[in-house]
């Protein structure tokens, strides 16, 4: 039976092994580092088959990937993006810059670090990482939905206060859309 | 052979269809990635792709509508099974024939357009301005599509004197040289060009691009509705590669050759897909609207005499 403990245990371990095998990119192409994307995904180092592909809407992608630094005026775009994705949700920054603000680190108009706005699940460091650093952080992810240890989005949830308390920081004309997960 | 047995074959028959549409996707992606020189996905990702969405949760609403447009378009890839005859067996009452009868070819029309206009109400409730550009292109398509394959649909109608795709198959039996493909080329080249646009390969694919439109069908529904979808889009695909099958190349005679005549008329419409770039709405119509339109035509004319 489905609510069975055991079984239970059955129906996780194949969702999750379907979740980490299937992960719908939204790329969020911000900084620099988008650059790396194109190779990541064609012929040289094929990403697609780890089961990772494009997508061009939130609403049907599991991965939001940060690729840089992030100015003010976009976090607005992030968390709406973010905030419509459907859980499991899971975030990757990437690059130095969403780390602690990299080369940008003095810049009055870009947010310095990333996990203070959104619940990043994995960091992928270098400026810019090369496709290598790439693969290795999603499988880093995969491994981390292995463990049951990719729950950004249940972290958001239960912090809401503070990381919108964060993010009203940056955006001081706040006109967003609630959503109710 | 009892409703019930009849019932067992035709579930059975919707369970292989589903399958084998998985797996003609995968290897299309398959096939993509070694055109560009790529590895490419295991065979089995459209399986995960479909527990994955749907295990992924539901939350967002824009109606009634919203939510029965996927399943419209599932019904219209299972009506289109459920009308066609499978596999030939020589009796109409056969295990693989599913609940094919006299005149089931125009309802088998109604049913290619179902789907479509599931999709279109739903993202129409969907409530985006961009939305109904979306669907007047995907419409605008579908209606270039039909008419020269509704003309050939007609004159093998006419040929054969019947509108049960069942008498057609079997009017073809008996060797190659019995095939619409020799016995009626205009329908033939007909069909097979305007196969294209209804298989949706790169041609003619914008419509279900979903970067080439902010907010189109393609891009509104989430979750399990986009299992629905894919589930609805494999069922559809084999099913139209049935259907020309029955109608052109004879039909088949056990599942063996089913799959292999499927496949290949599957990837005719992937291997122009892979050579030939997406074509603008306005070009595709204007295509469909000449060589294959002037030869349904004359499909018509020569069997009207
Ligand atoms: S980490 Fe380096 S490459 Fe990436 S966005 Fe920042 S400055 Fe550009």
């Amino acid at each position: 039976m489905i609510n069975d403990k055991n079984s239970k245990k059955i129906v996780d371990i194949i969702q999750d092994f379907s979740r980490r095998h299937s992960l719908f990119v939204l790329a969020y192409g911000t900084g620099c580092g988008a650059i790396e994307i194109p190779p990541t995904m064609t012929s040289r180092y094929d990403a697609e088959r780890f089961g990772i592909r494009g997508m061009a809407t939130p609403r049907q992608a599991d991965l939001l990937l940060i690729t840089g630094y992030l100015a003010s005026k976009t976090l607005k775009r992030v968390i709406r993006a973010y905030e419509q994705m459907q859980d499991p949700k899971y975030v990757i920054g990437f690059g130095s810059c969403t780390i602690n603000g990299g080369m940008y680190w003095d810049s009055y108009n870009t947010i310095k670090i990333l996990s203070d706005y959104i619940p990043v699940d994995v960091y992928i460091n270098g400026c810019m990482p090369r496709p290598e650093a790439v693969i290795t952080g999603f499988i880093e992810l995969q491994n981390l939905i292995k463990e049951g240890k990719a729950n950004g989005a249940q972290k958001y949830k239960e912090n809401l206060e503070w990381y919108r308390e964060n993010q009203r920081k940056v955006i001081k004309d706040w006109k967003m859309p609630d959503y109710n997960w | 052979m009892t409703i019930y047995a009849k019932l067992g074959y035709t579930l059975l028959g919707l369970l292989i269809v589903l399958n084998w549409g998985f797996l003609m996707g995968a290897t299309f992606r398959k096939i993509g990635a070694r055109v560009a020189g790529r590895y490419g996905i295991p065979f089995y990702q459209p399986w995960l792709n479909l527990l994955k969405n749907i295990s992924t949760r539901t939350t967002i609403t824009h109606g009634v509508m919203y939510y029965i447009g996927p399943v419209f378009r599932l019904t219209g890839g299972i009506g289109l099974f459920l009308f066609m005859p499978m596999v030939f067996t020589g009796t109409v009452d056969g295990p693989w024939t599913n609940f094919s009868f006299e005149g089931d070819l125009i309802l088998i029309l109604y049913f290619q357009v179902f789907g479509m206009l599931g999709m279109a109400l739903g993202a129409g409730q969907g409530g985006h301005p961009y939305s109904a550009m979306g669907i007047a292109r995907g419409l605008a398509q579908h209606a270039a599509v039909e008419l020269p394959l509704t003309l050939a649909f007609i004159s093998i109608a006419i040929q054969f004197d019947t509108f049960s795709v069942y008498k057609i198959v079997a009017a073809q039996q008996g060797g190659i040289e019995n095939w619409v493909l020799f016995t009626n080329p205009f329908a033939a080249a007909t069909i097979i060009l305007a196969m294209l646009g209804a298989m949706g390969h790169s041609p003619f694919n914008l419509v279900k691009a979903p970067n080439e439109i902010l907010i189109g069908p393609a891009t509104e529904f989430e979750g399990t509705y986009l299992g629905f979808m894919q589930s609805a889009g494999s069922i559809l695909h084999v099913m139209e590669a049935v259907l020309f099958m029955n109608l052109v190349f004879g039909g088949a005679s056990n599942w063996i050759e089913l799959i292999v005549k499927t496949f290949l008329i599957y990837f005719w419409s992937v291997f122009v897909g892979m050579v030939f770039p997406r074509f603008k709405i306005e070009q595709s119509v204007t295509w469909f609207f000449k060589v294959p339109l002037l030869l349904g035509f004359l499909a018509i004319i020569i069997y009207s005499f």
